[in-house]
């Protein structure tokens, strides 16, 4: 493709393209830059609507309003808390019910009923309120395992994780239960090292479904204390005003200092900064979960 | 029967193993599904799923509310728009990227159209409520142009397209990384054949790109049909108010309102159940026609 001489209508095509692309960059960038450079500003600044991309009246005070009015920080640490435990579960879950299931019917009876069974919830759900009924029903409601049990074996994932097993080499397995280990010592030993990629894979996926998840903490949490990071950022949506109304003596000094909107950008900043430290990594699990999903015919 | 003996004793572990998974499939999501049946019945919390029976009053009540009617128009609304538009412009992005010669140049364009993918819609719907706001950047930018600002999220007229927009910008990132692994698949003696016979830049997109890029517009195509009665719950929910109710109201939020905040549990339910019967199809369907055309299959 090199070889071909650069025409003029080339480079024009190549000029408008690199504009185009430059513009869309800066869409996906920009307002990340606007978020932070708000979060950075002063309240009158901001008010009168000087700021841009950059900060104007510098101050940290929103991120010190952040870190020293304890929500924040209970938020990002119940957050960690759900994302460690409830990922932890989700792939000892996904392990243990992709592995027998990576053995065909001859060799695990029932194991194409225990896939349908599997299956089935993916297609058909009892939807958002039989769930909650259920969840209530088990006493579940404003404990932290509301977030975690529901979705505990990520179908999906576990499906990825399944065929990626199939793919392994059978040998090494027959070998080991010809020296009589049990399934167990099997799948701990001789399965799990070989899997240790795949599950950084689906490991992602879960980390950051747990991360981003709000919804289930605003239904079936009362406790605005145990609330994680990303439902506390909801409720931030609509209410940051009344909640900063409620901000004790100690903190209306600094609260004066700042205003609804660079209060809020320096937590949404804070919020999302670690998704996106972390993800230049991510993406190329990413892509590679997609390919790993899929049984070419 | 000794047969079976035998097998139960080779392999009780695996079995053992599958319990865990089954248990909390089986409270999780068959539980629920089973409660399903409080469509049909007056939900009374003392006795739960087993409330007095109603038959299809509640759906009757469903049909007869234009409310009810609208979200379903809006949902399929939004949701196709979104599905076209997010294809549409990924395939562009990706077939534009690919004419950079530039190897770092695209590696880094295609990374930072591939972050709002990551931030949940509670983070970018804080950021887009400010910036779309009627004094926000994007409105001063529009005057700054000599144009009239835009409520982007307070017009009925308006907040659908804010809707379709935002989404395919948090998207299009990684379906132009799918689209631009396809591309890279495609035999470059393909291209050099073309040449021979003549043809430009244009036609080489035209003719040999194109097609080859089509089992993957039609498999992703095929595979987003199944979620066509998910308008996005997340981006809604966090962005719209009652103003914009009559064109931005889905049947996700729909059924969030009467049942989690109304506490109408078995109307909420009958919503949900219409919901996901017809995504059923819709699913069975697209796994059907992805298996066919694009011999794609995920089980």
């Amino acid at each position: 493709m090199k070889k071909q001489k650069t025409s003029v209508s080339r480079k024009i095509f190549l000029a408008c393209n690199y504009t185009l692309l430059v513009l869309v960059c800066l869409s996906c960038v920009l307002p990340f830059v606007h978020l932070f450079a708000i979060s950075l500003s002063g309240r009158p600044a901001v008010a009168a609507g000087k700021v841009t991309f950059w900060p104007v009246e510098f101050t940290l005070s929103s991120y010190e309003y952040a870190f020293k009015k304890g929500d924040f920080m209970r938020a990002l640490g119940n957050s960690l808390v759900r994302t460690f435990l409830g990922t932890m579960i989700n792939l000892i879950l996904m392990v243990l019910t992709a592995y027998p299931l990576s053995k065909d019917k001859s060799r695990l009876m029932g194991r194409n009923i225990y896939m349908a069974f599997f299956v089935f919830t993916m297609l058909f759900s009892g939807g958002m309120i039989p769930t909650y009924l259920v969840v209530s029903k088990a006493g579940l409601k404003d404990t932290i395992w509301s977030m975690i049990l529901p979705g505990a074996l990520p179908v999906y994932n576990m499906i990825i994780l399944m065929n990626f097993i199939r793919g392994l080499p059978e040998e090494l397995q027959e070998a080991a239960r010809i020296d009589g280990a049990s399934e167990f010592q099997l799948l701990y030993k001789v399965v799990l090292p070989l899997l240790k990629p795949s599950l950084a894979t689906v490991g992602l996926f879960c980390i950051v479904g747990h991360w981003n998840d709000w919804f289930s903490g605003i239904i079936y949490l009362n406790d605005r204390a145990m609330y994680p990071l990303a439902t506390y950022m909801q409720s931030l949506l609509r209410s940051f005003e009344s909640l900063m109304r409620q901000a004790g003596a100690d903190y209306r000094q600094l609260a004066s200092q700042i205003n609804v909107r660079t209060g809020r950008a320096a937590q949404l900043f804070l919020g999302a900064l670690p998704v996106m430290v972390v993800y230049p990594f991510l993406q190329k699990y990413f892509t590679s979960g997609l390919t790993l999903g899929s049984v070419k015919g | 029967m000794k047969h079976i003996k035998k097998r139960i004793r080779r392999e009780w572990q695996m079995h053992l193993m599958l319990l865990p998974g089954i248990l909390l499939i089986l409270i999780f999501s068959y539980i629920p599904l089973y409660g399903l049946v409080i469509a049909f019945e007056d939900y009374n919390p003392g006795r739960g799923f087993s409330s007095p029976w109603v038959g299809i009053k509640h759906f009757q009540f469903l049909f007869s509310q234009p409310n009810f009617v609208r979200t379903i128009w809006n949902s399929l609304y939004i949701a196709v728009f979104k599905m076209l538009g997010g294809i549409l412009t990924s395939v562009v992005f990706a077939l534009l990227l690919n004419e950079l010669g530039n190897k770092i140049l695209k590696r880094i364009f295609q990374t930072l159209i591939y972050i709002p993918n990551f931030l949940s819609w509670v983070i970018l719907a804080g950021i887009l409520t400010d910036l779309l706001a009627v004094d926000g950047l994007v409105n001063q930018a529009l005057q700054a142009f000599g144009m009239n600002p835009v409520n982007f999220l307070g017009s009925p007229s308006i907040f659908p397209w804010t809707m379709i927009l935002s989404d395919i910008w948090k998207g299009f990132g990684f379906g132009t990384v799918v689209y631009l692994a396809a591309l890279t698949a495609i035999d470059p003696e393909l291209y050099e054949a073309a040449r021979i016979d003549g043809a430009g830049r244009l036609s080489q997109t035209r003719y040999v790109t194109l097609p080859m890029l089509a089992p993957t517009i039609v498999l992703m195509l095929v595979l987003a049909l199944g979620g066509v009665m998910n308008a996005g719950f997340d981006q809604i929910y966090n962005l719209y108010a009652p103003v914009v109710y009559k064109t931005g109201d889905i049947i996700d939020t729909y059924v969030y309102r009467l049942g989690i905040t109304q506490a109408q549990y078995s109307v909420g339910t009958a919503v949900g159940l219409f919901k996901s019967a017809i995504s059923l199809v819709l699913v069975v369907s697209s796994y059907k026609l992805a298996d066919k055309l694009a011999n794609y299959r995920i089980f």
